[in-house]
């Protein structure tokens, strides 16, 4: 008998295995089914649902996915072999339960249980992605969602700028810009998103151009058009997130209120001259307070700035716009805790973030219980 | 016996009301006081913050450390020695 016969036999008078048929009623009552084989092994087939985990990685990344070892893991290979080792290992590692799948994925595949093609990057995306797929916490499954994953961008000026660049370049995989304006050389000192050799062009094309000159790999979509009650909810309908780079309060309630309506989260920012505010409004109802908890309304056109005197530094937009883009990955990805029930507040002068506490008002006109926020165009009030 | 001093940070859009300044430190026993303080003779800045009942306006906002003045007790709410008042007031700029 050879070391390597001598050494199963022993594992499998230790390891607990399972047939096909009863793995997938464990799967089903909560176990983990961890596909151990190699990623070219599992690119044209694995168990439904299984967690794809190659041997040389499963101590490392295990817990990040199964972080209770009281919870019992199923280890399935091509055969049954490789699965017994890993469980060995598993079991040395702290888990408490662990099984080994009887005859691995050919039993697996001859059982006529449910099988599915992961999605698979391709060389230039693997190379594109690189330093996303080397972080564990996106990883090919998150980098999968991100171009699954389709945003709307309102306004391709300040703050649309960055924001559209970095989550291009990200792979979100479908970009749609709304805007209604022209690229003017005076936009040029922060809307980096265009360039003097656009002047003249339509914002939505002009950003569409740079954007598949980042990254031709996805899709952005373009309405030159400006949001209003009657178009919004088309408009914004379909999308994971949605992000508010407008430049105006009547938009910005009106965005609020379309969200609601769409239970559609709101990445919320607004500049003027060296100040920024960044926040995460809304989503699913009650989910998150709103803009509206904020600033239950808009000031009376009187009290607003004229637009004239409303200022920026052209890097402003950059601060702020690169903070929505991570909030709007981070949701997208669903990692750490979005910037909600906050906003922070950016005094470039000074050099300074503060944070103050957004509670959700239980008389909002648009998100408290019950709440059917009505969609209206606000008469235009500059406000900063 | 004198009220502490609070400083007040301002928002960018009402800074013209105080030289330029972004923070200004005023007398105030309580966040009426601080603010009434602030807006002592300039009527139209005062009107920018208070209705013509003496109540804070809608779209005005004012935080005591990182929580908003009307979940502590509005503009009575006491202000601590040394507390920072951040008023602040709707952004649109995109």
């Amino acid at each position: 008998m050879s070391l390597k016969d001598r050494r199963l036999s022993d594992l499998r008078a230790r390891i607990p295995e399972v047939t096909a048929v009863d793995a997938l009623a464990l799967q089903r009552g909560g176990a983990r089914l961890v596909d151990v084989r190699e990623d070219e092994e599992t690119a044209t087939g694995t168990p439904a649902g299984a967690l794809r985990l190659p041997r040389g990685f499963l101590e490392l990344r295990i817990e990040e996915k199964a972080p209770d070892p009281a919870l019992p893991v199923l280890l399935m290979c091509a055969g049954g072999t490789r699965s017994l080792f890993a469980a060995e290992d598993l079991l040395r590692l702290g888990y408490e339960d662990v099984r080994s799948v009887a005859g691995g994925f050919s039993a697996w595949k001859a059982a006529g249980l449910p099988v599915e093609v992961p999605p698979q990057l391709d060389a230039a995306q693997r190379e594109r992605y690189r330093r996303h797929l080397t972080m564990p916490e996106v990883g090919e499954a998150g980098q999968h969602k991100l171009l699954r994953s389709r945003v709307a961008l309102i306004g391709a000026g300040g703050l649309g700028s960055p924001i559209a660049l970095y989550l291009a370049a990200a792979g979100v995989g479908r970009l749609t810009l709304i805007d209604d304006d022209r690229v003017e050389r005076s936009n040029l000192q922060r809307q980096i998103l265009h360039a003097e050799s656009r002047l003249g062009q339509r914002k939505v094309e002009s950003g569409r151009a740079a954007l598949l000159d980042l990254n031709p790999t996805i899709e952005v979509v373009s309405h030159d058009t400006r949001l209003e009650a009657a178009n919004v909810l088309d408009l914004l309908a379909g999308h994971d997130v949605v992000v508010d780079g407008s430049d105006n309060l009547p938009t910005r309630y009106l965005v609020n209120d379309a969200c609601l309506r769409l239970g559609v989260p709101n990445v919320y920012g607004a500049i003027f001259r060296f100040e920024g505010q960044v926040s995460v409004f809304g989503g699913a109802p009650g989910a998150r307070p709103c803009y509206r908890c904020l600033f239950p309304e808009p000031p009376p056109a009187e009290y607003a700035p004229s637009c004239a005197e409303a200022g920026v530094l052209g890097v402003l937009p950059g601060v702020i716009g690169t903070i929505m883009a991570a909030e709007t990955i981070k949701l997208l990805l669903g990692l750490g805790e979005p910037l909600a029930g906050r906003l922070l507040l950016y005094d470039g002068l000074r050099g300074e973030f503060n944070e103050i506490a957004v509670a959700a008002d239980p008389d909002c006109p648009s998100c408290s219980h019950g709440a059917r926020p009505e969609l209206s165009d606000i008469a235009v009030v500059c406000g900063g | 016996m004198t009220n502490p001093d609070v400083t007040i940070r301002m928002p960018t859009p009402l800074r013209g009301f105080v030289g330029g300044r972004d923070q200004v430190t005023v007398p105030g026993a309580t966040v009426r006081e601080a603010l009434s303080a602030l807006t002592a003779g300039q009527e139209a800045f005062r009107d920018r913050l208070f209705t013509a009942e003496g109540d804070l306006r809608r779209f005005v906002n004012v935080y005591l450390g990182r929580d908003d003045v009307r979940r502590l007790g509005g503009l009575e709410a006491a202000v601590p020695a040394g507390a920072t008042l951040t008023l602040m007031v709707a952004l649109a700029g995109g």
